[in-house]
C-alpha cells in the first residue's frame, strides 16, 4: 500500500525531485505499472480545462472618488455591475450584455478588455449622502487604477456538461452554440481525460482552499460551485483568482449567437497522488465519462435524452443517432485544455507552485434542485377552449362549409376514421378550394403539416409557437394524437387580461 | 474552381444551366442551389482552364458569374480552437490535425458564412 503525505510530495516540488504528468500521460502509465506502481512513481497529476464558463465574474474596488461617491448603479462601457456593496466595490458578471452594443459586448469583454489593459468608460450614480455627497461620476480607468480585481466565480470547472442536439426543423441559437435541424449536428464541453473533477471524482484532494491554475496566475478553489449536483456527476467549484495576474492565452471573452456573452476559462488543478485510490482515479479515459446528448428542442427546464454517450465518441467527430452519423461540435478547446495541463507540469516540475490539502471537503452527495415556484405556470390545458369541432377527412367541402358556419368556428379538426389528428381545415382553405373550383373531400384542401401542442405544455411556450409560425390557433393533442381542445390566441389574451 | 452563377428575375425562366451545359459539353459540379420564382443563385465548382467558356456561355444568356476567390479567413490570434466551426461548415473546410489544432481547408469553402456566425470569439471572417 503506496501512502504519501502532501508534505514529502512538496519537499519533492522544492528539491527538484518531484515526479509530475498530465492526465493524460497517466492513463498509459497506470495501463503499464498498475494504480500501486504507477502511485509509486508518480507525485502529481496535472489536469485542464479551457471552456465556456457563463458563472464567472470580476469584484473589484475602484477607490474612493473626491468629493466620494456611495455607487448605486455603476456601468463598465454600458455594462452594468452590481455595485449594492459599501460605496465603491462592485461586480462585474461575465453574462451581463451592454446597454448600447447588444449580445457581441459585455461583461466577459470588460475583463478580457481590462486584462489587456485597455481604457474602460465608468459611468456611476448615486442619491447622494452627507457621507458620500456625489451623485453622478464618470471617469476612465484601466486595470492598474482598480485596487483590487479579483476573479470570483460561483460555477467553474463543471466535472462533465450535457451535450447538444436539435429534432426539430429549424436553426436554434443557444449557449451550446448553433443546433442545426433535424439532428444536424451535435456540440458539446468538457475536456474529458484531462477535466479536473472527472479526475477526482471523490473529492479527495479538490476541496475548499485548495490551489489552482486560473486564467494562467495561482488561485484557488473556495468551495463546491453553485449547482453543485454530485450525486448525478456534474460536480462545479467556485473559484477565485488576481484578475492582475492572469494571462490573456487562457481567459478569453466570447459571444454565442442569439445567446449572449460569456467567458471562456482556463483552469487547471494538480491532484496530488497520496495513494493508489487517487493514481486509479487520474487514469481515466474519455471512454469511461458519460454524458447525455439532450434536446434542444424542447424549451423546457428537463430536456429529453437522445442517447448516452463518452467523451471518447464525442470527440471522434461524429456520434450515429437515427442510423445517421451527426458530426460534433466542441465548444472547449482540448489543445488549450492540454496546453493548461503542460504549464501546470512545468510550473510543478520547476518549484513554482506547490501543492496543498483542503481546508474542507466538497460535499460528494446531493443534487441541484429546481426552482421553487409559488406562482403556477398556465398550461395549455388550463386555457384552451375544450369546444372543438372535428370532421372527417373523407367528408366533402360542403360539409365543412356547413360545419363552419353552423358552429361559427374558424378551424375544423380534420380526424381519422380511428379519430386521429391529420391536418386543419379553415374558412380560408374552403375559399381557396372554391376559388380553384376544386371540391373533393376535405383531405385533399386541408392543411397537412398542422402545429400542435400538448395539453401539459407551458402557454408562454404555446404562445411562442403561435407567434414564430404566424398563426392564429393549435390544436391540442394527447399522444395517441387524438384532439383535447384547441388553443387560439384569443385564449392567450384573455389570460393576460386577467393577469394584468 | 468554385464559382457563383447568379440568375436575375427576368431569366429565372429559362434553362441557362442545362443550355450553357450542353452547348459547352462542360460539366459543372453545383454544390448549392437557391432557386425560387424570383431569383437564383448557384454555387459550382469547374476545372480552372474550362471556366472561361462556361462563364461566356452563361453570361451570353444573362446569367452574371463571379469567381470565389475570398475564401474564409480565419484570425489566429482570436481563435482558440475550440473546434465549434466543424460540424456547421456543410463543406467540411473545418477539422482538427492530431496535435487538436484546427486545419482550414479554404479551397472547399463555398462562402456561407454560417461558421462565422457559430465562432464565439468572432475570429472568422469573409475575404481577408
Amino acid at each position: 500500500m503506496i501512502k504519501k503525505s502532501i508534505h514529502e510530495i512538496n519537499r519533492k516540488i522544492e528539491d527538484g525531485s518531484v515526479n509530475v504528468v498530465t492526465a493524460e500521460e497517466m492513463v498509459t502509465i497506470v495501463e503499464e505499472l498498475g494504480a500501486e506502481g504507477a502511485a509509486r512513481e508518480v507525485d502529481v497529476v496535472t489536469t485542464g480545462t479551457f471552456g465556456a464558463m457563463c458563472s464567472s465574474g470580476l469584484m473589484l474596488n475602484l477607490g474612493h472618488s473626491e468629493p466620494p461617491i456611495k455607487i448605486q448603479k455603476l456601468w463598465f462601457n454600458n455594462v452594468e455591475a452590481y455595485s449594492g456593496l459599501a460605496a465603491v466595490d462592485a461586480y462585474l458578471g461575465a453574462a451581463q450584455i451592454s446597454e448600447t452594443r447588444g449580445i457581441q459586448y459585455g461583461g466577459a469583454q470588460v475583463i478580457e478588455d481590462l486584462l489587456r489593459g485597455k481604457e474602460i468608460n465608468v459611468h456611476a450614480t448615486s442619491y447622494g449622502t452627507d457621507c458620500y455627497p456625489r451623485k453622478v461620476l464618470d471617469t476612465t480607468i484601466n486595470i492598474e487604477d482598480l485596487n483590487e480585481a479579483v476573479l470570483i466565480n460561483p460555477r467553474n470547472a463543471y466535472q462533465k456538461y450535457g451535450a447538444a442536439t436539435n429534432s426539430s426543423k429549424r436553426i436554434l441559437n443557444t449557449y451550446m452554440g448553433e443546433l442545426l435541424p433535424n439532428f444536424g449536428n451535435v456540440t458539446y464541453s468538457g475536456a474529458g481525460v484531462l477535466s479536473p473533477l472527472s479526475n477526482d471524482p471523490n473529492y479527495e484532494t479538490i476541496g475548499m482552499g485548495t490551489r489552482i491554475f486560473i486564467g494562467g496566475a495561482q488561485g484557488y478553489v473556495i468551495g463546491s460551485g453553485t449547482q453543485h449536483s454530485p450525486s448525478s456527476g456534474f460536480g462545479t467549484l467556485m473559484l477565485k483568482g488576481n484578475l492582475k495576474e492572469m494571462s490573456p492565452d487562457y481567459l478569453r471573452a466570447a459571444s454565442f449567437a442569439g445567446y449572449g456573452t460569456t467567458l471562456y476559462m482556463g483552469i487547471g488543478i494538480p491532484i496530488p497522488i497520496l495513494n493508489e485510490k487517487l493514481a486509479a482515479a487520474t487514469a481515466v479515459r474519455d471512454e469511461d465519462i458519460t454524458t447525455s446528448i439532450q434536446d434542444y428542442a424542447v424549451g423546457s427546464r428537463d430536456k429529453p435524452v437522445i442517447k448516452e454517450v463518452n467523451y471518447a465518441e464525442l470527440r471522434s467527430g461524429s456520434v450515429h443517432i437515427n442510423d445517421k452519423d451527426v458530426p460534433t461540435s466542441s465548444l472547449s478547446s482540448f489543445k488549450n485544455a492540454r496546453k493548461i495541463a503542460n504549464e501546470l507540469k512545468e510550473w510543478v516540475k520547476h518549484g513554482k507552485f506547490f501543492v496543498s490539502m483542503p481546508v474542507e471537503s466538497l460535499s460528494a452527495k446531493g443534487f441541484a434542485r429546481p426552482m421553487k415556484q409559488t406562482h403556477a405556470v398556465p398550461l395549455v390545458k388550463d386555457v384552451m377552449s375544450s369546444f372543438f369541432v372535428t370532421i372527417k377527412k373523407d367528408q366533402t367541402v360542403q360539409d365543412a362549409a356547413k360545419k363552419i358556419w353552423e358552429n361559427s368556428f374558424n378551424h375544423l379538426a380534420v380526424i381519422s376514421d380511428t379519430g386521429e389528428l391529420v391536418g386543419i381545415l379553415t374558412a380560408w382553405d374552403i375559399s381557396k378550394a372554391v376559388a380553384e373550383n376544386c371540391f373533393d373531400s376535405v383531405e385533399s384542401v386541408m392543411t397537412r403539416k398542422v402545429l400542435t401542442c400538448a395539453p401539459n405544455e407551458p402557454v408562454d411556450l404555446a404562445a411562442r409557437r403561435l407567434d414564430r409560425y404566424g398563426v392564429s390557433a393549435m390544436p391540442v393533442i394527447d399522444t395517441q394524437r387524438r384532439v383535447l381542445g384547441i388553443i387560439t390566441s384569443d385564449n392567450i389574451s384573455k389570460l393576460l387580461a386577467r393577469r394584468y | 474552381m468554385k464559382i457563383k452563377i447568379t440568375i436575375p428575375t427576368e431569366r429565372i425562366h429559362n434553362p441557362i444551366i442545362s443550355e450553357s451545359i450542353v452547348e459547352t459539353g462542360i460539366l459543372i459540379n453545383i454544390m448549392v442551389a437557391n432557386i425560387d420564382s424570383t431569383y437564383g443563385e448557384l454555387i459550382a465548382d469547374v476545372s480552372d482552364f474550362r471556366f472561361d467558356k462556361i462563364k461566356r456561355a452563361l453570361e451570353s444568356r444573362g446569367a452574371i458569374v463571379s469567381i470565389l476567390d475570398r475564401p474564409i479567413h480565419r484570425d489566429e490570434e482570436e481563435c482558440i480552437e475550440c473546434g465549434a466551426c466543424i460540424s456547421v461548415c456543410p463543406m467540411n473546410v473545418y477539422s482538427f490535425d492530431g496535435s487538436w489544432s484546427i486545419l482550414v481547408d479554404e479551397k472547399k469553402c463555398i462562402q456561407c458564412g454560417v461558421c462565422i456566425k457559430m465562432c464565439p470569439h468572432g475570429a472568422l471572417k469573409l475575404g481577408e
